[in-house]
């Protein structure tokens, strides 16, 4: 699945319109600790963090994930977000709880490991 | 694979910084041509030093060199020192302010991770002068 179409199914916005839509989703997890994530981290992940800062931006990057998704409608900063789109990365915001969001995802067939 | 030495300033408390020196180096190696598993435990060993050198130094610097053995990471900080080092090298045992634990750091993984992903590791610090991290990743 890409990430332009898990948009709806999640009710998300894509903050970062010049980013890679296109680019397939592989595994997903949720987890706001940093080295948590850094550890577990993955090529083509969907990251679900409440995370907002710039490190969020360069722990995705460094992990090659397709996109990173704010819950709640959690805002991104300005900067941050022009960070995402030069680094090609997606950053969605979605008014479902994170919960909600990795069930639906799961449920698509996303998984945390990946296929 | 050509020799290749590059030097990174990493200034304390500059979270916003945090991360471009790992970022530049994974970038050099990628051009290099190291395999992507390899780039992969590089960067995340990479990462966390650096956020390490953030968060809990004065300042240092961040080597990045390879050779034919392999890519070898070097982090040398002018304080303040780790007391214990045993202590500091627990999963789960981390001294982060209450500012950087709000920002998702202070898990306590960081120096697990990069003993994990590296080939060889090595430590060595000195309370009042400076931590220094030697990292090594076999190419091949
Ligand atoms: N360069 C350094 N200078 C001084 N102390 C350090 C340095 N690197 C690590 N430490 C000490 O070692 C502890 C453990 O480091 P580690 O990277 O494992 O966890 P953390 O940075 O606290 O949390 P995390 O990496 O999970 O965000 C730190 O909390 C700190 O007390
Ligand atoms: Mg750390």
């Amino acid at each position: 699945m890409k990430v332009k179409e898990i948009l709806p199914l999640i009710e998300a916005e894509n903050m970062t319109p010049s980013a890679d839509a296109e680019k397939e989703i592989l595994c997903g997890y949720t987890c706001d600790l940093l080295s948590w994530v850094m550890a577990n981290g993955r090529e083509g992940m969907a990251w679900v963090t409440v995370q907002t800062h710039m490190n969020v931006i360069a722990v995705a990057v460094l992990a090659e994930m397709a996109c990173v998704i704010l819950p709640e409608n959690i805002d991104m900063d300005k900067d941050v977000l022009a960070k995402a789109e030069a680094e090609g990365l997606c950053v969605l915001k979605s008014p479902l709880s994170g919960y909600e969001i990795c069930g639906r995802l799961h449920a698509a067939g996303v998984s945390d490991k990946g296929n | 694979m050509s020799a290749v030495y590059r030097e990174y300033k990493v200034e304390a408390d500059d979270f916003t910084r945090a991360g471009e020196a790992s970022a530049d180096i994974k970038r050099t190696l990628k051009q290099l041509g190291v395999s992507s598993t390899v780039l992969r435990r590089v960067a995340v060993a990479c990462y966390e030093v650096e956020i390490n050198l953030v968060i809990h130094s004065d300042g240092g610097t961040l080597t990045l060199k390879v050779d034919d053995e392999g890519v070898h990471l070097k982090s040398q900080d002018v304080g303040p020192g780790i007391a214990d080092i045993d202590q500091a090298m627990r999963e789960g045992y981390s001294t982060a302010d209450e500012e950087a634990r709000s920002l998702g750091f202070g898990a306590g993984m960081g120096l697990p991770n990069m003993k994990r992903n590296a080939d060889r590791f090595a430590i060595k610090s000195r309370l009042g002068e400076g931590t220094t991290i030697d990292m090594m990743f076999a190419l091949a």
